[in-house]
């Protein structure tokens, strides 16, 4: 099995008690596959993505890739988070460059780091800085970048959360063309039901407190989706079901908080 | 265009009063001088040279100062920030220091290095080093944690992720820290000049005060403004601006 996330548990102290965030998490997840690890807010699915990078620890259990038990951030997982978090002191160019430095000359790092804007469709910009981007060409810059080492697996924390619709839009289907032109496997966060319908092979739906997979659904939606309406209505309401009594229970939770004080 | 109108018409209202009052009342020279003594004995100082003497010496000792300020400053704010203990220990005598404005050394720096150059310049060094030191501090501790994540899930880690990531992304805190740094620079060198020994701007002040000449101390009053304001204007907050917007701290206008 290409990634296994292996039996995880992740629990927080806050203020003296301890809560689960993560429970009995154990998936496999195939070479190639898009899969989107989706619920509702505070179902863990970030915390889950942040193990698999190597910047949290599992509070139990493992996350395996290719057998190889992952300890700490590395290459072989490129991260892109739902800021484009693309450093300001570099040009676009320079930023695709950033993890490619240390390992081969200037030159050839330049080359990759074009072929990797181009996919993106921003070579225009090799030479231009960050801040004069939309939010929207960040956000490609940020997948340039995470691509442009040649990971084994894309990890995307709500990466179009922060963007307009029709932005989103857009960045859907050329993330999509990536895929299908890259065939990376991708992990991808998302509180979006739509979202995860359009772009994944694979949803893990999560509930909360604590997060546990609650549903493991194949999606067998030819590509390009767009043109099966009906099965993606399907699919978006079997889901929406299935999420109804997460949703109500995170309200009623929070409202029993919130009356406690 | 209209702010350009408007300050022209101030400053000449302004000093048009000012020589109106002193003519009238005949107030004596050694008391205030009128404009027109100030810009007569400012063209005189120009004429033989010597003002350009006296801020050619006073900028020496100001970069010499500053650039040891610098220095100093980012590696103790460094150090500051990375060990929590040198932060409760050190860092509270530094902040403790900030309060003794840096020209009361001055007894204790002429026993030590003399009444000379050395002196004034060990005030501009411990004036301006402190709110470079704070500075300094301040920036690498706001770092933005997301870039530090971002950076080790791309493999960079310990010096390499200092070096490429947490220096740069607190810059911001450096310019303004740099900026502050020349103005305490630029205090302390004018008390230190003041109370010492020249050439410099400060020492013909002093110079010019025990001959009665209160038209040259507002002169060189005046050009001591106007090379703060300048160099501020022009270079530091430039500096900063520019900083501000390619960091995405501020908008461009």
């Amino acid at each position: 099995m290409f990634l296994h996330i292996q039996n995880v548990q992740k629990s927080f102290t806050n203020r003296g008690k301890t809560e689960q965030v993560l429970k009995d998490i154990d998936l496999h997840i195939k070479e190639g596959e898009f899969v989107s690890l989706l619920g509702p807010s505070g179902c863990g699915k970030s915390t889950l993505l942040s193990i698999v990078a190597g910047l949290t620890n599992p509070s139990e259990g493992s996350v395996l890739i290719d057998n190889q038990r992952i300890t700490k951030p590395g290459k072989d997982r490129g991260m892109v988070f739902q800021q484009a978090a693309l450093f300001p002191w570099l040009s676009v160019e320079e930023n695709v460059m950033f993890p490619l430095k240390k390992e081969m000359k200037k030159k050839e790092a330049r080359e990759i780091a074009h072929k990797y804007l181009k996919l993106v469709q921003l070579s225009p910009y090799a030479k231009h800085s960050p801040h004069e981007l939309s939010g929207g060409m960040q956000q490609r810059v940020a997948i340039a970048r995470a691509l442009a080492m040649n990971p084994r697996v894309l990890l995307m924390d709500e990466p179009f959360g922060a963007l307009d619709e029709q932005t989103r839009m857009r960045l859907h289907d050329e993330l999509e063309s990536i895929w299908l032109e890259t065939k990376k496997t991708i992990l991808f966060v998302t509180h979006s039901i739509q979202e995860a319908v359009k772009l994944s092979d694979r949803i893990i739906v999560m509930g909360t407190h604590p997060g546990t997979v609650l549903k493991d659904i194949q999606v067998k939606i030819e590509r390009p989706r767009e043109k099966h309406i009906q099965e993606i209505a399907q699919y978006e309401q079997m889901i929406m079901e299935l999420l109804k009594t997460e949703i109500d229970k995170v309200a009623e939770e929070e409202m029993k908080y919130a009356s406690s004080y | 265009m209209r702010l350009a109108i408007k300050r022209i018409v101030f400053f000449v209202a302004l000093f048009g009063i000012w020589e109106l009052i002193i003519r009238v009342f005949d107030v004596p020279k050694v008391m205030m001088p009128a404009p027109s003594d100030v810009a007569l004995s400012l063209k005189e100082s120009v004429a033989d040279g010597s003002l350009f003497q006296d801020v050619g010496a006073s900028f020496t000792r100001l970069l010499i100062g500053l650039i040891i300020a610098l220095i100093i400053g980012v590696l103790l704010g460094v150090l500051l920030a990375k060990s929590k203990t040198a932060d409760e220990t050190l860092g509270a005598l530094i902040l403790s220091l900030q309060s003794i404005p840096s020209i009361v050394w001055l007894p204790l720096a002429i026993m030590w290095f003399g009444l000379n150059e050395k002196s004034v310049i060990f005030i501009v060094v411990l004036g301006a080093t402190i709110v470079m030191t704070i500075n300094m501090r301040t920036g690498i501790k706001n770092v933005a944690p997301l870039y530090i994540k971002a950076a080790q899930t791309m493999g960079s880690g310990g010096i390499d992720l200092f070096i490429r990531v947490v220096i740069p992304a607190s810059i911001p805190y450096a310019v303004t820290g740099l900026r502050l740094a020349w103005a305490f620079a630029w205090r302390a060198l004018m008390a230190g000049e003041l109370l010492s020994t020249g050439p410099g701007l400060g020492y013909t002040l002093k110079y010019a005060s025990d001959f009665g000449r209160m038209d040259m101390v507002m002169a060189i009053m005046v050009v001591i403004g106007v090379i703060g304001v300048t160099v501020d204007l022009l270079i530091f907050q430039r500096i900063e601006k520019r900083v501000m917007i390619k960091w995405g701290l501020e908008q461009a206008a």
